[in-house]
């Protein structure tokens, strides 16, 4: 008879558990490190002038990322006035039509769309927006970040209309609501949570987006507010200074980062207190 | 036809049927019910359209690598815009190495925290600290990693190649590749989590009831039934791993040469396009790069596909 | 619905405004070398403050520099590496290089202590073709009698972008080593035989910083800012010479031609550094494509004509070698010579 001794098997087990608990903790140890590093070295960076100032010329200590932030808030809303109108229509497509053959195509697409490298969208603004406008503009970065964000605006607002049951939808167009509007004013408002939702995730996606930026937005040292010409964005800032052999530029980063950090962290909880409170119950 | 809304009830519930009602409420939307569906349906059409311009181009763009050099291109070994060749086999053994070296890593603690997340630990307060820390390492943007590599995770793989004899750079296939697993654990961990979550459990209790422990049951019931989850989760982290660019250019050492060790300098196909792409000059070079460009979009779609298939099957099976 | 229709025209009228209210504004747009950042962002900064031009340069790379220009989604680009003929032909109309300043690449290194080195001409090629691994090889030490050095392997940094500095720098181990020459040759993205890439001036003197032992090659200014140490080269009179604003400007006493096309590396002047070169300004010779307003070639001239006089001023602080005499002139007889449509834009 094959005894494994009991005594083995418990003590395997103990093993076993006290094996996963310490792995799981150690992933977990690099954030805090990461966290630990920026908020040490970026919070004594950060002030008001810091937040208000341009960057200085090269090797001169001071200066500040006021067109980095400028320029990250002006790439974020054109990404998304560009991914939401098209998004949120495809993602009611996708949840009225959800047999119809050609929605899995779409539903296919989008998850290829979903995994493409950051870098080959970037060529891709490239190609199609900044060498034939003859110039890098922040209009080209908006579109390769709107790029980015789109599967997940229509992911999530797929997902969200899926959810709300077609009883509701029925009575509305039972009393006469035409299509249109039965949609866009009674099932919409009603997936509305899930839908903000989508739009902070995807918001804080590309808020951190460096690698599509490089050849469309390109940096800029000045204040840009013409959406034709190129800008500065946090995560160039932050990409440019970090490797770079100045101190004084190690810190501005630091400090970047951590404005970074902070933005793309409240956006999140913002997102999952949006779905606590907000969400309409069936 | 100007009618305001108290009119409006009182006839639609008169000619409920449709009718006379339905007339008037539709010259007063803003939007017939065909256009709008047309709309939604353009709406649809749209991303299958992006993806495939998206494909064009870059196929396009690299037609001058492609004739110049067809398939001798994956499998050269010297990339050499001075000489005009380029043989993009250093960057594709590159990425290979750091992202199956950084899947390996991220394989184990992705596994650990499934189990965690989905076996010992389903609620409580452990549950959600390490849900929220593992959702939070997601989100953390490629370029802060590299930054945080470059500075701390760099110096001390310094130390360990100096203490080895080996030559001390500190960036290199060995940074890239724990940075990278780092990144990817949490794609595996969730995916992992959701199916290790969702093993019935009877067929945990039915081992239970026979003795085994919950290790056993966990090595020879959980994971067995998992198997298809977790493997759709290995294939999403690696989607990942190989097209990672910022963190990896900062830390990989940027080196052309074929990588000979883990500990050697590299490129992978995302850093090299990252490093050259602003200035190729020359038709060949430019087209060369966007090349590997269309490879890394065949290849990630590939692998994406696959583990999409995988969890389809798997809610199909249940 | 109407509500998020509201939001959406707001948003959209909102960078509408900022467009309209910055392009008032005129800013130009220039890309390339990082070899004269230091300088080039100084002296930008001081002439949006004193012209309220905004000029936007990025750093890049030379390779960069030639290729932005080349799809003309830049105004200028900044290069130390003369454009080829590919090059040349791929822009299809004459582009002009306007000389700004002459500056010098040094090698710099990390080793305990900052020691001042001497390089002779063959060390630096076999060191950066690999040939050479320690700092304590005897060769090394043979230039360096006195001196000791630690038994540290040799780490190369080299750029991993497209660089002028690495056209510089290989245009003279071309010169002065035939095996470089045959294995490498000279370029601004190089097959390198061995080493880290960085990216940028900054990227190689931000790694040579931080791994002991290493050795790249930057600009001037890069390793004075950073406190590095660099080394003093053999030049080809005999003498070791360190990299200095004075030396600089002895290489910068050759003929220059009137295309100002000139390499400056192995100077026969005798007190010259070997390694200094000419950085420039690329522009189109005819301003008037893709339907660029004449406002836009006049402010472009105008800068490029303050670079050269009243900017140089901040060259020497910095340790750039402002332009001689005989190299402004032959830059001022290439910026009245840039028409708009046929038309002189310098009167």
């Amino acid at each position: 008879m094959k005894e494994k001794s009991l005594h083995k098997r418990i003590l395997a087990d103990r093993l076993f558990k006290g094996m996963v608990v310490v792995l799981s903790f150690v992933s977990v140890t690099p954030m805090f490190l990461i966290l630990f590093f920026i908020i040490r070295n970026g919070i004594s960076v950060i002030d008001w002038s810091f937040l208000v100032s341009l960057p200085k010329p090269m090797g001169e200590s001071g200066g500040g990322i006021s067109n980095a932030l400028v320029g990250s808030v002006i790439l974020m809303v054109i990404a998304s006035l560009i991914s939401l109108p098209l998004g949120i229509l495809a993602g009611i497509y996708l949840s009225e039509y959800r047999k119809a053959r050609f929605a899995y195509f779409s539903r296919l697409s989008l998850e290829i769309l979903q995994g493409i490298p950051s870098i080959v969208i970037g060529i891709i603004a490239y190609v199609w927006i900044v060498v034939p406008m003859g110039s890098f503009s922040a209009l080209s970065g908006g579109v390769a970040l709107g790029m980015m964000m789109l599967p997940v605006i229509v992911m999530s607002t797929e997902e969200t209309l899926k959810l709300i049951p077609d009883p509701l939808k029925e009575a509305s167009l039972a009393l006469g609501v035409p299509y249109p509007r039965t949609i866009l004013k009674v099932i919409l408002p009603a997936g509305l949570s899930g839908i903000v939702t989508g739009v902070l995730l995807g918001i804080a996606r590309i808020a951190g987006e460096t690698a599509p930026l490089l050849f469309t937005a390109f940096g800029s040292p000045f204040m840009g507010l013409n959406i034709f010409k190129p800008v500065n964005s946090l995560p160039l800032l932050v990409f440019n200074y970090a490797t770079s052999p100045y101190p004084e530029w190690h810190t501005l980063a630091w400090g970047a980062s951590f404005v970074l950090i902070v933005f793309i962290l409240s956006l999140n909880i913002i997102a999952k207190l949006v779905t606590r409170r907000w969400k309409v119950q069936f | 036809m100007h009618v305001d809304a108290g009119k409006i009830t009182v006839l639609s519930a008169k000619g409920a049927a449709g009718g006379y009602a339905k007339h008037i409420y539709q010259s007063r939307s803003f939007l017939t019910e065909s256009a709008f569906r047309r709309i939604l349906y353009l709406s649809g059409i749209s991303v299958l359209l992006l993806l495939s311009a998206i494909f064009l181009s870059l196929f396009i763009a690299s037609g001058p690598a492609i004739k110049q050099q067809g398939l001798a291109f994956l499998i050269g070994r010297v990339w050499d815009p001075v000489a005009g060749r380029f043989g993009a086999l250093p960057f594709l053994v590159g990425t290979l190495l750091t992202s199956f070296l950084a899947l390996a890593i991220a394989i184990i603690f992705s596994l650990a925290i499934s189990i965690f997340l989905g076996e010992y630990f389903r609620s409580g307060i452990a549950s959600s600290f390490v849900k929220s820390v593992v959702e939070l390492l997601a989100g953390v943007p490629s370029v802060i990693y590299g930054f945080w590599g470059l500075f701390l995770l760099v110096p001390g793989v310094r130390f360990v190649e100096q203490q080895f004899g080996v030559l001390p750079y500190g960036v290199g296939i060995l940074s890239a590749a724990l940075i990278l697993s780092v990144m990817i654990i949490p794609y595996a961990a969730s995916l992992g989590r959701e199916v290790i979550g969702l093993v019935p459990s009877d067929l945990k209790e039915a081992a239970y009831s026979l003795g085994a422990t919950r290790f056993e049951v966990v090595r020879k019931v959980v994971l067995p039934y998992a198997r298809s989850g977790i493997l759709a989760g290995v294939l999403l982290s690696l989607g990942r791993a190989l097209g990672e660019t910022m963190a990896v250019t900062m830390v990989i050492g940027n080196s052309n040469a074929l990588p000979r060790s883990i500990f050697a300098p590299a490129n992978t196909m995302a850093s090299i396009i990252a490093n050259e792409f602003t200035e190729a000059t020359g038709k060949v070079y430019l087209a060369s790069l966007v090349e590997i460009a269309l490879v890394l979009f065949v290849v990630t779609a590939i692998i994406n596909i696959a583990g999409k298939i995988i969890i389809i099957r798997m809610s199909v099976e249940r | 619905m109407g509500k998020a229709i509201k939001l959406f025209s707001i948003l959209l009228l909102l960078c509408a405004a900022g467009t309209a209210q910055a392009a008032g504004q005129q800013e130009l747009t220039g890309a390339g070398a990082t070899f004269p950042y230091p300088l080039y962002s100084k002296m930008f900064d001081v002439y949006s403050k004193e012209y309220g031009v905004a000029v936007n340069y990025q750093a890049i790379g030379s390779g960069g520099g030639i290729r932005q220009l080349i799809n003309k989604t830049v105004d200028f680009g900044g290069s130390d590496a003369v454009m080829g003929e590919e090059e040349v032909k791929a822009a299809g109309a004459p582009v002009l290089h306007i000389p700004t300043c002459a500056g010098s690449v040094v090698i710099t290194y990390n080793l305990p202590g900052n020691p001042e080195i001497r390089l002779t001409p063959d060390l630096v090629a076999d060191i950066f073709l690999g040939k050479i691994t320690k700092w304590s090889d005897p060769r090394i030490l043979a230039s360096n009698a006195g001196m000791r050095l630690p038994d540290m392997a040799i780490t190369v940094v080299h750029r991993s972008d497209g660089s002028g500095t690495t056209n510089i720098f290989s245009d003279y181990l071309s010169k002065v080593s035939k095996e470089w020459k045959e294995k490498v040759g000279m370029g601004t993205s190089l097959n390198w035989p061995c080493g880290l890439g960085a990216k940028g001036n900054p990227g190689v003197a931000g790694l040579v910083r931080q791994t002991p032992g290493s050795a790249g090659y930057v600009e001037l200014i890069y390793a004075l800012q950073n406190k590095m140490a660099y080394a003093a080269m053999r030049n080809r009179k005999g003498a070791f010479v360190r990299p200095t604003l004075a030396s600089t400007s002895s290489a910068m006493n050759v003929t220059l031609p009137s295309d100002m096309r000139v390499s400056l590396t192995d100077t026969e002047a005798p007190d010259g550094y070997p390694l200094a070169g000419l950085t420039w300004i690329l522009v189109y010779k005819e301003q008037g494509r893709q339907g660029e307003t004449e406002a836009k070639a006049r402010e472009l001239v105008r800068l490029l004509w303050w670079m050269t006089h009243e900017g140089q001023k901040y060259a020497e602080p910095i340790q750039y070698a402002p332009l001689s005499k005989k190299a402004a002139e032959k830059a001022e007889v290439q910026i009245k010579s840039i028409t708009y449509n046929g038309r002189y834009v310098m009167k």
